[in-house]
């Protein structure tokens, strides 16, 4: 059909709605290696300015790893660019096995399959392990991807007060008449920073013989003393059932995730997960670089040791200087300032001072949260973040929320 | 109605508040809109409704706009008690 100018308008009315919410994701590009420092061209058109980069998922600074580097041009040259081929056809090269043991080993999981991302790995998992006979119990935070995926399965589902665990054994028991129960849950939640309680979530999943599933993204590499995960972290490295986490976050940011578990279940996805069987396999660099991040992190926890620093100086600081941040001790930090406007006025002011932030606000964090959310590096310098907290310092002094808590903020500029 | 709104009201609170939550949720607060239940957890009310009140809401109903208030909501029930 013609895209007459009646379908046009109709696209298009839509986009200013969008405009007219305040919720239009403006194009910003970065003419540089993604890094602590960086150049970005933001507006479309406008000059190139250097700013320090505080709002990637690059927490173990492996973005731009000169070894990472390498490992990725050795993959191209001894396994070529591309598969052209969903992995059972003929998309699955000796490297692809290799990432799936070091995986399954690193996160101490029976096996492990690989993903084109955890987005498809989540969208893929519940649809292949369970049916109608059977629920699945997530908390109300997780991620947009594991709600996507939940609601592609026969299986039912319900839901949990965030990180309620009265609540969730109420839900356990409400559904002892299931085939099969699975708790659900992110082990790092991206918005807050918080880390689910693993050891209380094992302990009920044991009483009520549930199963349970985290998305370890914002965790897997650092969290924990040998960077394993929100399970090591919680000392439950054999409680939890599956896994599921990325390559494009702390594990070197190209893109890319997996399926990690019982090998019952990393079967069932191999045979029937959707988008392990009709998408194309992760291309052989960057399998050989997640390879070669598995190495480094393995043998050393520099990295996540520097991240753990730099995350403990920077919300010292930011504490000194009278900023309203929620507590937490993960490298995501929000810095809480209640109001919509007030987090995007703020985060503008802050790359003005070369800071690069964003603002989120309702629906992407709950209504009247709105915050800044600031990650740290293990690429972060200490002056890079004493270049941040400054810019915080003058700019909440422009707004005068310094020493504020959270009703003062209110009282202030409302929600 | 009014009982059933007391009811309903009474699941809400419970179900979707944590103890220290500030909110005060009365018959015709926004439910949906304002982020106190999101269409994903929505779903522990619609088969709480359907479990209480032996109905079943079909889907094309049970939407965000029919589950926005406790008054919407007890109104779609009454319509399938008949």
């Amino acid at each position: 059909m013609a895209f007459d100018n009646k379908t046009r308008t109709l696209f298009a009315d839509e986009i200013q709605q969008i405009r007219n919410d305040g919720l239009y994701k403006e194009k910003r590009f970065i003419c540089s290696e993604q890094d602590a420092e960086i150049e970005v061209e933001f507006p479309e058109g406008a000059e190139h300015k250097k700013v320090l980069n505080f709002c990637a998922n690059n927490y173990l600074g492996l973005s731009s790893h000169p070894d990472v580097i390498k490992a990725a041009h050795e993959g191209l040259d001894k396994r070529g660019y591309g598969m052209s081929s969903v992995r059972f056809i003929c998309g699955t090269q000796d490297i692809h096995r290799e990432l799936q043991n070091r995986v399954s080993a690193f996160l101490g999981m029976e096996d492990t399959l690989l993903f084109p991302s955890c987005m498809d790995a989540n969208s893929g998992v519940f649809e292949a392990v369970l049916g109608q006979e059977d629920v699945i119990i997530a908390d109300r935070l997780i991620h947009a991807s594991l709600v996507d995926g939940i609601r592609l399965c026969s299986a039912e589902y319900d839901t949990f007060k965030h990180m309620n665990m009265d609540h969730l054994k109420k839900k356990l028991e409400l559904h002892q008449n299931k085939r099969v129960r699975m708790v659900v849950t992110d082990g790092v939640f991206s918005m807050d920073g918080d880390l689910a309680p693993l050891d209380e979530m094992v302990d009920l999943c044991n009483r009520y013989n549930a199963m349970l599933l985290v998305d370890d993204s914002h965790a897997s590499g650092f969290i924990g003393k040998t960077g394993r995960g929100t399970h090591e972290h919680f000392g439950v490295m054999d409680g939890v059932d599956i896994i599921t986490t990325t390559f494009g976050k702390g594990l070197g940011g190209a893109s890319g995730g997996c399926v990690s578990g019982r090998k019952e279940i990393v079967e069932l996805c191999r045979q029937k997960a959707r988008p392990y069987l009709f998408s194309n396999s992760l291309a052989p660099p960057i399998v050989n670089a997640s390879i070669k991040v598995i190495d480094l992190i393995s043998s050393s926890t520099e990295r996540r040791d520097k991240l753990e620093w730099n995350t403990g100086y920077f919300r010292k600081k930011m504490e000194e200087a009278g900023l309203n941040m929620r507590p937490g001790e993960t490298p995501i930090v929000p810095v809480m300032l209640y109001n919509a406007k007030l987090a995007n006025d703020m985060a503008r002011d802050m790359y003005a001072e070369g800071i690069y932030v964003i603002g989120f606000f309702f629906p992407v964090v709950p209504a009247g949260k709105a915050r800044i959310r600031v990650q740290l590096s293990a690429a972060h310098e200490k002056e890079h973040i004493d270049k941040c907290v400054e810019a915080f310092r003058k700019v909440g002094d422009k707004y005068g929320i310094l020493g504020m808590g959270k009703d003062e903020i209110i009282e202030k500029y409302g929600t | 109605m009014g009982e059933m709104k007391d009811i309903v009201l009474e699941y809400i609170i419970d179900e979707y508040l944590d103890e220290d939550d500030e909110d005060e949720v009365s018959y015709d607060s926004p439910l949906i809109s304002s982020g106190i239940v999101d269409s994903f957890s929505m779903v522990s009310l619609k088969r709480f409704l359907e479990n209480k009140y032996k109905i079943t809401l079909p889907d094309e109903e049970a939407t965000p706009e029919a589950f926005d208030t406790v008054n919407s909501i007890c109104k779609l029930v009454q319509k399938h008690l008949g």
